[in-house]
């Protein structure tokens, strides 16, 4: 599987800013078909949701996503065959809360992810507190754990996840859950910079970036844009790989 | 954990034994340790100790009494006694822990408070603190529940609360909680979560535990009274998250009385559960073999809940607690039998501690002659309307 930090930070290195959209696992019968297509939109990475039944840190539309998903049986070893099958040429990493890994075991799931070909993951209620024996068996799997850091992140914490993060560093935009927004909000650039003076880690933005104009003024302070509710409002409403890719690829031409 | 009692202070960590911790956003870590440091100064601090004290006896009609109850006793061949927590102020033990958090609330300089409620009974405690304190007030409620506890909505809003309604999920108390942890993330400089039972990250099990330990307190002293310097043999709560078990047995933890919590057969977390993480705990949940949390079913709103505080868990690990369950159909008939017997309705939740101990009387479990004291969490007007129309319809059937 690729690594996820080397192949992000080379193509940053390259000059080109990183998009990574978000999707639902299994939530359509086509789900690896769109993983396809935005990849072939111009995805640097994809992000793939596990559902879980109380996604306490997701707005409506992924709450709704999970929901599809979970209601039409989906386990997450089927998110993970999905993955496998898709055979991305980029980097995938799972997002899913805590539960889901610890049910399965640490080491289990750790290895599964492994298997399926997945780079890291990023489980957003396990905090740097609290992540030592995940992250032990991710670390020896090969996974990398991508950290969160909120615009209520003091300093020092900053420093203290950077420091643990693996994959890149994911910026969160705003004091919110996901879901689409009509601005940024005001966090934005002091998050950044906050991480940035911790890590020459690739940094990527998320929560509430929405549309082709805010992936640009993302990129220009940060590496990257995480794309979800706004994808995946387009999948719920019935578009498929198609529609994806042609929303991705707005995204990809605005941030070049 | 550390200190000399059984229910002392968790580790810095926040666990209870294995259980607890904090599993929470990032975006929520921050507020969780400065709350820690807020309570823990607060606690130590005797003005803030009088100033919650004096409210709890003025305001909040504390102390509650301890009742004998003679004609239940004679029935069950038991010796009843009863916490009377039906006769504090809004019906419930759950004022004891909305006035201490409204006060840190007022002392973190916030002013808006959130809260979750299955019942009701925590949000209109709510609303009720935020009214006494002049503080705004959001309370999520499950739609389910908003439907079986209308009176307590209308509650809610003539005491100057907001109530949101919500869709998501089972539509109960667990997607309550979901919907104020999203709230809070969005608005936590200006916001206190004032969590209603002894679960959710830490510091919120401890603090509940600590705020609600009044009540075992106030009884272990009433119960010497009565019983000549002596404790009661076993001392028995309801179990939703588990704060009134919580205070009730952090009065008798280091005494020799048995322990045990009553929780709904359809939300059995000790009995059915298995560990697991959950709004920011890690403690027992009822859950599928993938981690997905299922929906707890029971009578009561207040608890229907797929999961308990992580001490509870603890407790139950090291056997210091006892954890059993009572059916719908028990409670209905410990409803009818304390309505009966000694003129108290009791609410839904209670009459599952009431249940325990009418179907165990006189078996080994409850030996014949045995001294049991009850917290009885609160009072059942909340329920009559749901429960006439039970009754009805079984009269009809
Ligand atoms: C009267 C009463 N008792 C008990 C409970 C359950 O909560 P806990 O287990 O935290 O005491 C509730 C919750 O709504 C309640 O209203």
């Amino acid at each position: 599987m690729p690594d996820l930090d080397k192949e992000l930070r080379a193509r940053r290195d390259s000059g080109r800013k990183l998009l990574i959209p978000y999707l639902m696992g299994g939530m359509t019968d086509d789900w690896p078909q769109t993983l396809a297509a935005v990849v072939a939109a111009g995805a640097d990475a994809v992000e793939v949701g596990i559902p879980f039944s109380d996604p306490i840190i997701d707005g409506p539309v992924i709450q709704e996503a999970g929901l599809r998903s979970l209601t039409r049986g989906t386990v997450p070893q089927e998110v993970l065959d999905g993955i496998a099958g898709a055979e991305s040429p980029v980097p995938v990493a799972v997002m899913t809360y805590y539960n889901i890994v610890f049910r399965a075991g640490h080491k289990r799931m750790a290895r599964s992810l492994a298997a399926a070909g997945v780079s890291g993951a990023i489980i957003p209620d396990l905090p740097i507190e609290e992540i030592d024996p995940w992250a032990a068996e991710a670390d020896g799997a090969g996974i990398a754990t991508v950290l969160l850091v909120a615009p209520s992140s003091p300093p020092d914490r900053v420093e203290r996840i950077c420091a643990r993060a693996r994959g890149f560093v994911y910026a969160v935009a705003r004091m919110a859950v996901t879901g689409e927004r009509g601005d940024l909000g005001n966090d934005l650039t002091k998050v950044v910079e906050r991480i940035r003076n911790c890590t020459d880690m690739p940094i990527c933005v998320g929560i509430g970036v929405s549309t082709p104009a805010q992936a640009a003024e993302v990129c220009e302070v940060a590496d990257g844009v995480v794309v979800g509710s706004a994808l995946v409002r387009r999948l719920l409403e019935g578009e498929g790989p198609d529609g994806a890719a042609a929303f991705v690829g707005s995204l990809r031409d605005a941030i070049s | 954990m550390s200190g000399d009692s059984l229910m002392g202070r968790p580790g810095a960590d926040g666990r209870f034994g294995e259980f607890g911790g904090r599993f929470v956003p990032e975006a929520l870590m921050p507020a969780c340790l400065e709350l820690e440091k807020w309570f823990d100064d607060a606690w130590a601090d005797p003005a803030f100790r009088a100033e919650l004290d004096g409210l709890l006896r003025h305001y909040g009609g504390r102390p509650t009494p301890v009742t004998e109850c003679g004609r239940l006793s004679e029935r069950l061949g038991v010796r009843v006694l009863l916490k009377r927590e039906d006769l504090a102020h809004t019906g419930s033990h759950k004022l004891n822990n909305v006035v201490g958090q409204a006060l840190l609330t007022k002392r973190m300089g916030k002013g808006r408070m959130i809260a979750e409620t299955g019942a009701g009974q925590h949000g209109v405690a709510s609303a009720t603190a935020a009214a006494l304190f002049g503080l705004e007030c959001t309370v999520f409620m499950g739609e389910v529940d908003t439907k079986r506890q209308e009176l307590n909505v209308f509650r809610m809003e003539l005491l100057g609360a907001e109530v949101r309604s919500v869709t998501s999920g089972s539509r109960t108390l667990k997607d309550a909680v979901n919907e104020a942890m999203r709230e809070w993330v969005a608005s936590v400089d200006t916001t206190h979560y004032c969590l209603g039972s002894v679960m959710g990250p830490h510091p919120f099990p401890y603090m509940v535990r600590q705020l609600q330990s009044v009540v075992g307190e106030e009884a272990r002293a009433q119960c010497r009274d009565v019983l000549d310097g002596s404790d009661p043999d076993v001392v028995v709560a309801c179990i939703g998250g588990g704060s009134n078990a919580a205070g009730t047995f952090a009065g008798f933890v280091d005494t020799g009385a048995r322990l045990v919590g009553v929780e709904a057969a359809g939300g059995a977390a000790i009995t059915n559960g298995i560990p697991g993480v959950l709004h920011g705990m890690h403690s027992r949940l009822l859950q599928d073999e993938a981690g997905q949390i299922l929906e707890a079913e029971s009578i009561s709103a207040g608890l229907d809940y797929p999961g308990l505080g992580p001490e509870h868990a603890h407790l139950a690990a090291i056997g210091r607690a006892e954890y059993s369950t009572a059916t719908d159909d028990e409670v209905l008939e410990a409803f009818r039998l304390l309505s009966h017997t000694e003129g108290i309705i009791p609410a839904l939740e209670s009459a599952h501690a009431v249940a325990w101990v009418a179907r165990t009387a006189g078996t080994p479990a409850l030996p014949p002659g045995s001294t049991v004291l009850i917290t009885l969490s609160g009072r059942g007007d909340k329920d009559v309307a749901q429960v006439r129309e039970i009754f009805g319809r079984g009269r009809d059937a």
